[in-house]
């Protein structure tokens, strides 16, 4: 007697509670090899998971086994030539055939890595434990929140509220045609032969199959009368699928010094910093053009490659760059059809002389046309003249402007903090 | 039988499944079975998808498992090689308990899940339900439900102590899990009710005893206390780890010693499938080889089916020779088959050899001959006993001697009149599981020193241990809790001391 189940409707991650006990053992290793790619990848590109790679002895469970040497014995089969009491030659390695303890499939494996994939959502989970950033952002960030409902169809299940009126009833008819169709034959045949009848028939016998007839034709009548005119499989629904609303165009600019104080260590804070404002974006813009500034003395747009990681070296004016991201909005993103975003990252230094310019320039240019301007520093120094200027700006613009002084990675979240939190009353600026 | 031999209308047309047909073949599949004689579980035939394959892989094919980073791994390595095309999914994964467990995956063909019926339901089915090994050391009516068991127990631990400490315990558990069996003494079946029932009070008895071996407050009787010192613990060296660290370790807390209790039951459980792969994966193979043809013979399927059904079945018991670039040692399927299809034949059709090598077998109906060799044996003495010089003449198999100081491997006999005899004892010892595993026992206890421990490693032809042998010396001490040593013996010669200090403990 033999019971045949179908469970492919069965769950089928049974052993994703095993896997999460594997990523959480491992956590060390994944949290670099992330740290990694972040680093490695275009701040545009965190929309996929990470190939992780962790040396196979690292994960190694140990069991007792025997190692090589002493004397091994072993059978093979496929001989072609070997007669017994020949003596081969070890192939150089000492691996080979013949290795000694029987269980030669195992040998000679070598030290291959353990590879594996995890998706989007656990590198970012990764990338945002090191932000230190409280688990609703991080589900604000993986998440999109906003849909547009699109029509996607018709569908045989549904709510009230969403029937398709044409659709039902086309069904409802064609159901009822074919449920009555044998009945409607039979009526159109009796009518047919009682017409002929009531022609030309007079005999008694024909009268009471005329009569008969119409007994069958008023059966026929009712029965067809009796097809439900709508039945519930006749229903139609309008099926609607939720689609991601982000809302229209932004550009972001991301300005930061390149001058010889700023080290490779810093520029991969500002990354991180970077990164999570695009991500912000991504979650809530359609389309997102991203504009890379660098500048020390003067200021240049360029790739992103060569924002993060050509060196450059000399003194440092700010307002260089200032000018430069207005003069680019001025050109190609009219703030009536973009929301502009800007992040400056900077170790604090600037000319004396320079602070009091970018005032100007932000005040007068730049400080109305963004959604948000945020400035980071990354120093373990003492404030300069840049920092008391921007610090002004924030206490008279404190809804567009943002600044926060960074010294370590997990600080950058309280900057971030702001964005969230004015989100709602901004949301609809557009 | 008239019934089924009076239908020759065909059983199904094109390659896709469905449960009806899977129903029919099953049918007609298990009156050919029965009719040959085979005597199985109920069948539990259940279609899976290959994530679901993938699952099951890494459960080591239990239906449900306790949760372990080990087995994530496993998935993760069968998930990747799997996407990236390096490996295909077993056809089938069955499982030793009644009823007997099948898993179909739903990419087969018709074709494929008939063969794998016949292989797993059938064939596997009826090796578990018949073989000694797998009769006095595992009950397949219980397993599932230990398992059950092992899984919520696990899960409470996991609870009240932490998922972090019950990981630890298990990690050095499954390090020593092969020597977590009676390799000589019959164990005592698994069975939920009983364990159970005697579980707490295991927990409390053996507490006691585990007290009184460690008992430090003096005696009155001073002489009594004298003969305790000079007492040898254990009296007999232990080869069952697992078992002694159970009972024995000083520190272990009550729901410790009961992991180490599961992880050595589920070492028993799969100990037999460890000792019979060439008997259990031939015996499959020669019936799903079979049954197939039966139903091509009762006209039940056409020429396609059954051409298709020899394409995969060469593919299954293939052998690469040992100079292919496929070969990965020899494999059991081509093995086990190879000798279940000789020994049908000697007893079919005799040569003048066979009457030499196997008088008792020639003759003799092939059925009873066949169900006697898979009942009273294991790989090592399945192979000593029907290994016949036919097969090894077509595996031209051939003995090599390697020892590690010589540049020179030897062949020491191959496919012939004089090699026969040795080259069987040689093959034969390879699948002797005392000879691939070292043999570790515990020797001696320092009951009133240190509560040191030794493990002593009895050399098998000047074979050292291999390179985890320190990091398993590691686990050994984390569930000993004090200092353990092991010394390699060859002969009468220490050939080498493993040690691993208290500080080391924490790096495991």
């Amino acid at each position: 007697m033999s019971y045949i189940i179908d469970r492919r409707l069965n769950g089928k991650h049974k052993s994703s509670v095993n896997r999460q006990r594997f990523l959480r053992r491992y956590r060390e290793h994944i949290r670099k090899a992330v740290e990694e790619a972040v680093n490695e990848r275009s701040i545009k590109d965190l929309d996929r998971g990470e190939q992780i790679t962790i040396p196979k002895r690292d994960i190694h469970e140990p069991t007792f086994g025997h190692g090589s040497g002493g004397k091994g014995s072993i059978v093979h089969p496929g001989n072609k030539e070997f007669s017994p009491g020949d003596r081969i030659p070890k192939p150089e390695g000492g691996q080979g055939k013949g290795a000694g303890n029987g269980d030669a499939s195992h040998q000679g494996e070598g030290e291959d890595d353990f590879v594996f994939q995890i998706s989007q959502e656990e590198f970012l989970d990764f990338v945002f434990e090191d932000l230190a950033l409280p688990n609703l952002v991080r589900k604000n960030l993986k998440e999109i929140k906003e849909f547009n409902m699109k029509h996607a169809g018709i569908v045989s299940e549904g709510t009230p509220s969403k029937l398709n009126v044409v659709r039902s009833m086309r069904n409802a008819y064609a159901r009822r045609r074919v449920m009555s169709s044998g009945a409607r034959k039979k009526l159109a045949e009796a009518e047919a032969e009682r017409e002929a009848l009531l022609d030309h028939g007079e005999a008694p016998e024909e009268l009471a199959r005329i009569a008969w007839l119409d007994e069958q034709i008023t059966l026929l009548k009712q029965k067809i009368e009796r097809t439900p005119f709508l039945d519930t499989y006749d229903l139609r629904y309008n099926h609607h699928v939720k689609e991601p609303r982000p809302s229209s165009k932004a550009v972001m600019f991301c300005i930061m010094d390149v001058s010889g104080s700023m080290t490779q260590e810093t520029k991969n804070v500002a990354k991180r910093f970077f990164i999570l404002l695009y991500l912000f974006l991504n979650r809530n813009y359609e389309k997102i053009d991203v504009v890379f500034i660098r500048h020390h003395t003067s200021a240049k747009e360029v790739s992103e490659e060569e924002f993060f990681y050509s060196r450059e070296t000399g003194g440092t004016i700010v307002s260089s760059a200032l000018k430069l991201m207005d003069k680019i909005v001025k050109d190609r993103y009219p703030p009536d059809q973009w929301n502009i975003y800007a992040a400056q990252a900077s170790d604090g230094d600037n000319w004396d002389d320079d602070s009091r310019v970018c005032k100007q320039v932000l005040e007068d240019d730049i400080i109305d046309i963004v959604q948000h301007f945020t400035y980071i520093e990354i120093t373990q120094r003492e404030h300069q003249s840049l920092w008391r200027i921007y610090e002004q700006i924030q206490s008279t613009h404190p809804k567009s402007f943002a600044m926060r002084h960074i010294v370590e990675i997990g600080d950058i979240y309280p900057v971030f903090r702001d964005l969230f939190q004015r989100r709602p009353n901004e949301s609809n600026s557009r | 039988m008239s019934q089924t031999a009076d239908k020759t209308e065909k059983l199904s047309q094109g390659p896709d499944w469905t449960f009806e047909l899977i129903e029919q073949y099953d049918r007609e599949i298990g009156a050919i079975a029965a009719e040959f004689g085979l005597d199985t579980y109920p069948n539990q035939i259940e279609i899976i998808s290959s994530e679901q394959m993938m699952d099951a892989y890494a459960s080591v094919g239990m239906p449900l498992g306790y949760h372990h980073w080990s087995y994530g791994k496993q998935f993760l390595e069968v998930e990747q090689n799997y996407k990236r095309g390096r490996m295909g999914l077993a056809y089938e994964i069955v499982i030793n308990s009644s009823p007997c467990i099948a898993y179909l995956m739903e990419e087969n063909n018709m074709m494929m899940q008939a063969l794998v019926i016949a292989h797993a339901c059938y064939g596997h089915n009826s090796f578990f339900k018949g073989n000694y090994l797998f009769k006095t050391w595992t009950d397949a009516t219980a397993i599932i439900d230990y398992l059950v068991f092992a899984k919520k127990y696990i899960l409470d631990c996991e609870e009240k102590y932490g998922i972090e400490e019950v990981e630890l315990t298990l990690d050095s558990c499954h390090a020593l899990m092969n020597f977590g069996v009676d390799r000589y003494k019959r164990p005592v079946p698994i069975s939920l009710a009983e364990e159970r029932a005697r579980q707490d009070e295991r927990e409390q008895v053996l507490q006691q005893q585990v007290n009184d071996l460690w008992r430090t407050i003096p005696m009155s009787d001073k002489s009594e206390e004298k003969a305790l010192r000079e007492r040898v613990f254990p009296s007999e060296p232990q080869e069952n780890l697992l078992y002694f660290l159970e009972k024995n370790a000083p520190l272990l807390k009550p729901w410790q010693r009961e992991l180490i209790r599961i992880v050595r039951k589920m070492a028993q459980y799969f100990y037999p499938q460890r000792q019979t792969q060439v008997m259990n994966e031939g015996w499959a193979s020669f019936w799903h080889y079979t049954l197939m043809n039966e139903l091509y013979n009762r006209g039940k399927v056409k020429e396609g089916f059954i051409l298709e059904f020899l394409q995969s079945h060469t593919n299954v018991v293939a052998q690469p020779s040992f100079d292919s670039p496929y070969y990965s040692g020899i494999n059991p399927y081509a093995l086990g088959f190879a000798i279940y299809t000789d020994l049908k034949r000697m007893c079919e059709e005799p040569t003048e050899e066979d009457r030499y090598w196997f008088p008792s077998v020639v003759d003799k109906p092939w059925g009873e001959v066949l169900d006697f060799a898979m009942r009273n044996f294991k790989d090592e003495s399945f192979i000593l006993q029907f290994l016949s010089p036919k097969v090894m003449r077509d595996f031209r198999f051939f003995g090599i001697e390697n020892d590690v100081l010589d540049p020179y491997v030897e062949i020491k006999e191959i496919h012939n009149d004089s090699g026969y005899k040795a080259l069987r004892e040689r093959l034969a010892q390879q699948y002797n599981l005392s000879y691939r595993e070292p043999n570790i026992q515990v020797q001696r206890v320092e009951l009133y020193g240190d509560r040191s421990l030794i493990l002593r490693h009895t050399m098998d032809n000047g074979r050292p241990l291999n390179d985890d042998t320190i990091e398993v010396i590691k686990h050994f001490k984390r569930l000993w809790g004090f200092d353990v040593i092991l010394e390699s013996w060859d002969g009468d010669n220490l050939a080498q001391s493993y040690k691993c200090d208290t500080g080391e403990s924490d790096d495991v």
